[in-house]
């Protein structure tokens, strides 16, 4: 049987890395293969390079048998190769439907587009795969998981047979996971070999067929899922034992840290995406806030942090009201903040490291020295950072978009924790980070917290919400619908809360507040019962 | 596990040798980087010379006029007098380009400014410094206030910059009309038609003509003007400002990303105002080499340098020294065109041709230099690793 992608003694060199080092991949047809490894192993350069890319500097590339040589992804497409990249490339304003033949509008007489012709071949394509979607929903009015799906069928429209997904699971919750996981089974089923990226490891135990683990660039082992476990896994990947995670206490004490209360904010309509939302933080705490992508949010953290204009309501910042304050202000008052997409909130794509270090906190020390920007304090700053969160980076004049994703997650999160931060709000924080380096950031936020900083956890990986978490709120449309203990609830149960299907009984389950501290459970709980007792019905 | 052993060592080895490696490779990045510019006014001496053989002339002969021509004491310091205006006016555009503003408007803020500084300068009698310090500061203010309120516009009113700094151009052009009837009808104006009341002597910036003494002698009218001093000065608060200051990062990071600069505490419209003001503010100072030569605003005050400092800062990246590569070559252009209607080898029309060729050339061999840098620094990458673990 002829292989789908043989990829052998691939290599590719970055200035001062060399991130494809004789790699080399086997992918029988119809399988679904997971590429593993630690941020910066290559996964996504090996998969930018079988996509068209990237050229590599050395190595051989067939797919079905035949020898390819590709020098544009138009070249990987015509072979019928497909990839969904991590950061999707959807217009918003457009339909899925335009979306989707953007770029290969069919055309009618005349040059007009073919929108029925389109539609047709659109609602085929989705039967064929099992994949349901309407052609004319707007693109910005869809879930994550759904638009991945849009990205899906965006490539399945176009022929391919050998689908890429770079790590598609890292923005989507459970549910959608589990949804994600039912297409590719039935890809599969009908005749579609898959290619997929990820760093939870379970998930790859779940779904693939085969797993390839690349180390530093190289292969390390082709195994198949039945014959590992994680742990197998992880040390393949890392070349060592995982550290065992830290156990935590709770340190949650009874100064708040920050107090927001009746927080209302307004969308472009003056609607209000944020309705009457009252939270309070204490020092030593880590609040989860839990919700579907979409009810709030991001408003919510932007509000915090000063981007977005607050209506009504108060937030304070260890007693001092910060609602109407600059950013800058807020944050050189101790706000550090992890955005939900490092690249567009995060980055300053293309300035060396060091100025990304500096982001956020470029009027003080080390970065500044009164008015001048202090370079020297700066890339020792970055240098700090790098050696501390493990950044894996050649050196540090590198500009950030040469970074791997993970690696640019560790720098973010590195900027922010070594400023040490009274109050962190952190959306995703482990967004695309390896497994050794998660555990790593876990344990950052957990000494951080011993030490009083207050913590609002955003995250749509939610073994990570009820682990880190000392209490956990629910985000509905726009309110807080729920206040729960992280020590009894289990990620399916807050799945429901969160689709708001178990709005209803989340005044019943009262019991224990965090068990750990029930003083403060009352602080968060008694705001957030009359915002729940509102959103009840109406919507 | 034997293969982890081997890969730490490689590991460490290199990492040393990397810092080092970056050092050297500054220099090498420094060298690639003018080679883009160079490369374009060499490719644009290919092809216009294949236009003039085109054309039936001789690219050769038109090649020796111009060499022949600027090797005179007297034209080069007349390229050093035409590339100071450029020059700044490169720099005013630049600071705009950092913070993704097209200003469009330095055209109009340089003129504004100069009829304004021309003015003022003409009106006052003081003593030498003070009176040169005021002329240069009304034009600085002028300037800012006019690049200010195509920011005011931006910022508050959503008035694209583009627009709006075309459109003040307009209306900087209809004011300076109007402002030149009615000093001509208030008798501020001596003659009709020839411009503002001239400055005072203690009002001109001194020449810097010692300079080309040095190197022979200068034909009487011939002056290298003062204002060189205040375009390198010019040039090393841009380069200070925006590379050593809080508020140039602060500039810099909303130029390269808008919303990550937002949420890191930079004011988005509080930082295009002060571009804008800042924009203008050097652009006002463009118009002066010219205001101190004749000692009035005249109606045959020099135009197109805001739109020739466009170019000029393309040709540059923004960058301080780039640009003055750039104001350079674009005065060398200017200065040897000239000579071609003279000796008549070339039509000069051949200079636009080349300039234009530049503009083009350039973007692309910036391109082409990024890739041979990425290049080269990977197979350097891979020869050192290669030696490590060996
Ligand atoms: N455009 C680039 N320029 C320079 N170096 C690069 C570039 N792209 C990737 N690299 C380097 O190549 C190495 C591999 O990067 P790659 O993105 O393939 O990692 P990855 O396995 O996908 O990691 P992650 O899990 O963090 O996404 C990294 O060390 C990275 O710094
Ligand atoms: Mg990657």
């Amino acid at each position: 049987m002829t292989l789908a992608i043989e990829l052998t003694g691939i290599t590719k060199r970055f200035p001062g890395v060399v991130a494809n080092d004789n790699v080399s991949l086997a992918v029988a047809p119809g399988e679904i293969h997971a590429v593993c490894g630690e941020n910066g192993a290559g996964k996504s350069t090996l998969m930018k390079i079988l996509f068209g890319m990237q050229s590599p500097d050395e190595g051989t590339m067939r797919i079905h048998g035949e020898e390819v040589r590709f020098s544009s992804p138009a070249d990987a497409i015509e072979r019928g190769i497909g990839m969904v990249h991590q950061h999707f490339m959807l217009a918003g304003q457009l339909t899925v439907l335009e979306n989707v033949i953007l770029g290969t509008e069919p055309v009618a007489s005349l040059g007009r587009i073919d929108f029925k012709a389109a539609e047709a071949h659109l609602l085929e394509v989705g039967e064929a795969y099992g994949l349901d979607v309407d052609p004319h929903d707007l693109i910005e009015t869809l879930e994550v998981g759904e638009r991945q799906r849009v990205e899906i069928i965006k490539v399945l429209y176009r022929g391919a047979q050998i689908l890429i997904l770079d790590e598609p699971t890292a923005v989507l919750v459970p549910h959608e996971v589990d949804e994600l996981f039912r297409n590719m089974r039935e890809l599969k089923a009908a005749g579609e070999t898959i290619l997929f990226i990820d760093h939870k490891l379970e998930e790859v135990l779940q779904i693939a067929d085969t797993i390839t683990v690349l180390r530093q660039g190289r292969t390390v082992a082709t195994v198949k899922p039945a014959d590992v476990s994680t742990g197998d896994l992880a040390e393949m990947m890392v070349g060592s034992e995982l550290p065992t995670p830290q156990t935590s206490r709770s340190t949650v004490t009874d100064k708040t840290a920050l107090s927001i209360r009746g927080l209302t904010v307004l969308d472009e309509d003056d609607r209000p995406v944020l309705n009457d939302v009252s939270l309070e933080v204490h020092r030593g705490e880590v609040v989860g806030l839990a919700g579907v992508e979409g009810n709030g949010q991001t408003e919510f953290v932007g509000a915090i942090i000063g981007t977005e204009d607050v209506e009504a309501g108060s937030i304070r910042l260890l007693g001092e009201e910060i609602a109407h304050s600059t950013v800058r202000r807020r944050r050189n008052s101790g706000i550090g903040y992890v955005p939900q997409d490092r690249q567009e909130e995060g980055l300053l794509l293309f300035a060396p490291l060091w100025e990304n270090a500096a982001l956020g906190h470029q009027t003080r020390k080390p970065f500044a020295n009164g008015r001048w920007f202090d370079r020297f304090g700066a890339r020792e700053r970055t240098e700090a950072i790098r050696s501390w969160f493990d950044v894996r980076t050649p050196d540090i004049e590198v500009t950030a978009n040469s970074l791997s994703g993970g690696n640019q997650q560790k720098l973010i999160v590195g900027r922010e924790m070594a400023a040490e931060p009274k109050v962190l709000i952190a959306a995703h924080p482990t967004r695309g980070i390896d497994i050794g380096a998660q555990a790593a950031v876990w344990d950052d936020i957990r000494a951080a917290r011993a030490d009083g900083m207050g913590t609002l956890l955003i995250s749509a990986d939610l073994e990570e919400l009820i682990g880190l978490s000392d209490t956990i709120v629910v985000i509905h449309k726009g309110e807080l619908t729920a206040t729960l203990d992280p020590a009894t609830i289990t990620p399916r149960e807050l799945g429901s809360y969160m689709t708001g299907s178990e709005q209803d009984d989340a005044e019943t389950p009262d019991g224990p507040g965090p068990a750990a501290a029930p003083e403060t459970a009352t602080g968060p709980k008694s705001q957030g019962d009359p915002a729940s007792g509102d959103a009840g019905e109406p919507q | 596990m034997t293969d982890s052993t081997v890969t730490d060592e490689s590991e460490e080895e290199p990492k040393v040798r990397l810092t080092r490696a970056a050092a050297d490779s500054r220099l090498r990045q420094i060298l690639l980087s003018a080679a883009a510019p160079l490369g374009a006014f060499v490719f644009s001496l290919i092809a216009s010379a294949i236009v003039l053989i085109a054309a039936g002339s001789n690219p050769i002969e038109a090649a020796k006029d111009m060499l022949d021509h600027a090797s005179k004491l007297e034209v080069q310091v007349s390229m050093i007098n035409r590339a100071t205006p450029l020059y700044i006016s490169g720099v005013a555009a630049a600071i705009g380009f950092k913070m993704n503003l097209f200003n469009i408007g330095v055209e109009g803020q340089y003129r504004m400014a100069a009829i304004f500084a021309a003015f003022v300068g003409g009106a006052v009698a003081l003593p030498s410094v003070l009176h040169i310090a005021l002329i240069l500061i009304t034009a600085m203010v002028v300037g800012g206030l006019w690049g200010g309120l195509a920011g005011v516009l931006y910022t508050h009113r959503g008035v694209n910059e583009v627009i709006g700094t075309i459109m003040l151009n307009g209306v900087a052009l209809g004011v300076i009309a109007w402002l030149v009837r009615r000093w001509q009808a208030e008798g501020n104006i001596v003659q009709v038609g020839v411009g503002t009341e001239p400055i005072d002597e203690s009002g001109l910036l001194p020449n810097l003509n010692f300079i080309p003494e040095l190197f022979g002698d200068l034909r009487a009218n011939e002056e290298l003007t003062g204002m060189l001093v205040i375009a390198i000065v010019v040039g090393v608060v841009y380069y200070l400002l925006l590379n050593r200051t809080v508020f140039g990062y602060d500039l810099r990071a909303s130029g390269l990303n808008p919303l990550a600069a937002r949420a890191g505490g930079v004011p988005p419209r509080k930082m295009a105002l002060a571009a804008m003001l800042m924009s203008g503010a050097v652009g006002g100072l463009v118009g002066m080499a010219e205001i101190f030569d004749k000692t009035r605003y005249d109606p045959n005050f020099v135009g197109f340098l805001g739109f020739n400092g466009i170019a000029v800062a393309l040709l540059g990246r923004n960058n301080p020294a780039g640009i003055a590569v750039g104001a350079l070559l674009w005065a060398f252009l200017d200065a040897t065109s000239d000579i071609l209607q003279v000796t008549q080898t070339a039509p000069k029309e051949i200079i636009d041709i080349m300039r234009g060729v530049i503009l083009l050339t350039v973007v692309i061999g910036y391109e082409v230099v990024r890739r041979v840098r990425e290049r080269t620094e990977s197979a350097r990458t891979a020869a050192r690793l290669a030696e490590a673990t060996s």
